[in-house]
């Protein structure tokens, strides 16, 4: 075992690892790479979103236009409040406070799971008006070329986007789990860190997600 | 080569713990095995398996190719065998077959590691590539794609064959792909031995380096787009649909900034392994360290900037056709410089014409003349009377089959006593060496010609002027699959019956050979203190190059 893992519970310290400190630089390298990927997923969408909106400039504010503002915005503040919960958590867990850490992150999950709802309620919507994507469109208000395209993309991007969500809260729930069990502490709190960093780009997303949809 | 005395007395010393391959010898120990080298073994068998797929594939369209009229096959067989081919060999066998195979197996031990960063990352990394094969094969079964394997839309959206699973599938091997990659690059930063810094880095792990860039950056591009055509195919959502607004122009840009690149992921471990063998094999230390190793990097970041020459005649203004085309020149300065600097190691070197050096010569004369071809391709002029020909095909065939199989072949001839403790018969390696360079040569000049005639390349009719130019090529495809089939009977009576290998038979002072052939499971009994660069010839040390601290 190594010199700086002493009395850590047995298995935080893998094998090939010299030391705690070299594990958690590797952990956390590991998991901005991955978030490299997870953007560049986006980024096919994203791409797609700037030509179709390069193309149909009017559908796309005409669509966006018959969005639900008020929850997209109020999502927004959702998820940007939960995003302060996990930071919470994360400095709970390396003050050693760990009912006060679990307590954070049950409110981030509980966030996600009002943002999963809200979305719900906005899709619900979209399905009786028929604002659905591609061949199945027949939403009567916004009836110009392109306005298909606009609402494949929405629910593309925000499908994408959902499951990540999802994602994320599966993730967090697991760190809950983790969090109770004592696992993380003032010296040791990589796992709930990593946790909180994934969250993080969740969030990150939206805000890109939210203008681009519903503000121009 | 014999063992150097010093070698001999380093390997003495260390106490004998069993190998990898003797610690547990139960299907559980393997498939759930952290192990890295196990890993990398269970990747070469199944890149292997679906190399011999991809070439009866092969080998089926160039036997229909022997008449000009329908023969043997039907158009839509033909079809669906050219996109399987393609598919097989890109994403089950190239993408994962040097960096998943070998990368596995020796970066660890190259860096002095007792192993990768993720352990179980990689064994995950395993089975996304086996549920990903898994799926591609119930998609081959149940009806195929005769897409090819580039899926351009809007036929890949419409075509009546089972398009989705196919595509399902390669998007879960792109996920495979980037973990492996992500775990290099984390192994590579945070688990090299003490005094082992950047510029000692053997080659290799530069290569594979650059490449798990590559894989990280732009294999979620492919993810996404691959979905993204499944969606349009089951929803209608129409992305890519002229119709309805789409455009499927975006689905060849998107496609391409990952596919391009990934040329470059087959090509560049290539590199790598070409770096490692030919100073193992000219006893001489790399000429030009530093522009081996910086150029594996160039590779990497200019092809990401190169996919639109895919695109010259896909309706791009001439401006854009221009700047794509020159840049994807710069590759051909990149690679250049490595050529120069293998041929600089060479001169003068003590050169061993071993087997692995037979596929080094090959793969020289493969990478230079298809990398020319390649230069002639990025010219938009030129590129408009070659575009979707044989040329084409014969091009892309020289680097991928060229340069990358000859490097694997290298590679698995070179590293075949460091994996499993035993000797190849050299001359077969050399007959097999001979046959398949022979053959690829016969198999793909007369497909250059045919193409610079004008034949297109996916056709299943030609006129018949062009016969003898076809029934060239599939005697070259035979000649090149009876070369494989004798690599692969050796090798499996090797693994049995051949002669136990001294620890270090070439006598190579790559930082690989430090540890036992075949290492134990813990990779070194010592973490060892590096000192010397890789491949130091100049010196009488053992290749071990350790100081044990």
């Amino acid at each position: 075992m190594s010199h700086d893992a002493a009395g850590l519970p047995e298995g935080i310290v893998g094998h090939h690892f010299s030391s705690l400190a070299r594990q958690n630089e590797a952990m956390v390298l590991g998991m901005w790479l991955f978030l490299a990927t997870e953007i560049l997923l986006f980024a096919g969408l994203f791409v797609g979103y700037s030509v179709y909106r390069y193309q149909f400039p009017l559908a796309f504010a005409e669509g966006s236009r018959h969005l639900n503002l008020t929850a997209g915005t109020l999502n927004t503040v959702v998820l940007i409040t939960s995003s302060f919960t996990v930071a919470m958590a994360i400095h709970f867990a390396r003050t050693d406070r760990r009912i006060a850490a679990a307590v954070c992150l049950a409110i981030t999950i509980l966030f996600a799971l009002a943002f999963l709802g809200i979305k719900a309620v906005e899709y619900t919507e979209h399905f009786h008006e028929h604002a659905l994507p591609g061949k199945f469109y027949a939403f009567e208000k916004v009836m110009i070329p392109g306005a298909a395209m606009f609402y494949t993309l929405y629910f593309l991007m925000t499908g994408l986007h959902g499951l990540h969500v999802i994602a994320g809260m599966s993730v967090l729930s697991w760190i809950l789990w983790r969090t109770l069990q004592g696992r993380y502490s003032s010296r040791y709190h990589t796992g709930i860190e990593l946790g909180g960093l994934y969250w993080h780009l969740v969030d990150l997303v939206w805000i890109f997600l939210y203008p681009l949809l519903y503000l121009i | 080569m014999r063992l150097s005395e010093a070698d001999s007395h380093a390997l003495a010393g260390a106490p004998a713990a069993p190998s990898y391959l003797e610690d547990g010898t139960t299907v559980m120990s393997w498939i759930n095995t952290r192990d890295h080298k196990r890993i990398g073994v269970m990747f070469l068998v199944g890149v292997i398996f679906f190399f011999f797929v991809g070439g009866v594939f092969a080998l089926l369209l160039r036997f229909k190719l022997l008449q000009p009229g329908p023969f043997f096959i039907d158009a839509i067989s033909y079809n669906r065998l050219f996109t399987l081919h393609g598919v097989v060999m890109i994403f089950l066998f190239l993408i994962p077959s040097i960096p998943a195979a070998f990368g596995n197996f020796v970066i660890p031990l190259m860096i002095g590691a007792r192993d990768v960063a993720f352990p179980r990352l990689n064994l995950a990394s395993f089975y996304l590539y086996v549920i990903g094969a898994v799926i591609a094969i119930w998609g081959m079964v149940h009806g195929g794609a005769d897409t090819g394997w580039t899926f351009y839309t809007p036929y890949s959206s419409t075509s009546p064959t089972q398009v989705a699973p196919i595509l399902l599938g390669a998007f879960v091997l792109g996920f495979s792909s980037i973990l492996t990659g992500l775990n290099f690059i984390v192994t590579t930063h945070t688990l090299r031995a003490p005094g082992l810094n950047w510029m000692k880095l053997p080659l290799f792990v530069w290569g594979i380096y650059a490449t798990s860039i590559i894989q990280i950056l732009a294999t979620p591009v492919l993810g996404i787009s691959l979905l993204l055509v499944t969606v349009e195919r089951i929803g209608g959502f129409g992305l890519f649909d002229p119709a309805r607004g789409g455009d499927p122009v975006l689905f060849q840009h998107l496609f391409w900034f990952y596919s391009h690149p990934a040329v470059y992921i087959m090509v560049l471990p290539a590199m790598g392994v070409i770096s490692e063998t030919v100073c193992a094999f000219c006893r001489k230390n790399i000429f030009g360290y530093r522009a081996v190793a910086y150029s594996s990097i160039g590779i990497g970041f200019v092809g990401f900037f190169t996919w639109g020459h895919h695109l010259f005649v896909a309706g791009q203004s001439t401006f854009v056709g221009g700047a794509f085309g020159l840049l994807s020149m710069f590759v051909g300065i990149f690679t250049a410089i490595k050529v120069f600097n293998w041929v600089g190691t060479m001169y003068r070197g003590a050169i061993s014409f071993k087997t692995p050096f037979a596929y080094i010569c090959g793969f020289l004369y493969f990478l230079v003349f298809g990398g020319m071809t390649g230069i002639a391709l990025a010219t938009t002029s030129l590129d408009i009377h070659w575009h979707d020909t044989y040329f084409i095909v014969a091009h892309f065939h020289f680097i991928m089959v060229g340069a990358s199989v000859m490097a694997f072949l290298a590679a698995l001839h070179y590293w075949f006593p460091k994996m499993f403790g035993r000797t190849y018969p050299e001359g077969w390696g050399l007959v097999a060496a001979t046959l398949i360079i022979l053959g690829f040569n016969a198999t793909f000049i007369p497909q250059f010609l045919l193409g610079n005639f004008g034949m297109p390349r996916r056709y299943y009719q030609y006129p018949e002027h062009f016969q003898a130019l076809h029934v060239a090529s599939t005697a070259g495809a035979t000649l090149l699959a009876f070369g494989f089939l004798i690599i692969l009977i050796y090798l499996a009576i090797a693994l049995k019956y051949g002669e136990r290998s001294a620890p270090n038979p070439w006598g190579s002072k790559g930082f690989e050979w430090m540890t036992a052939s075949p290492p134990p499971t813990h990779n070194f009994d010592v973490i060892p203190t590096i000192t010397q660069m890789p491949h130091d010839y100049r010196t009488h040390e053992p290749s071990g190059v350790i100081r044990v601290a």
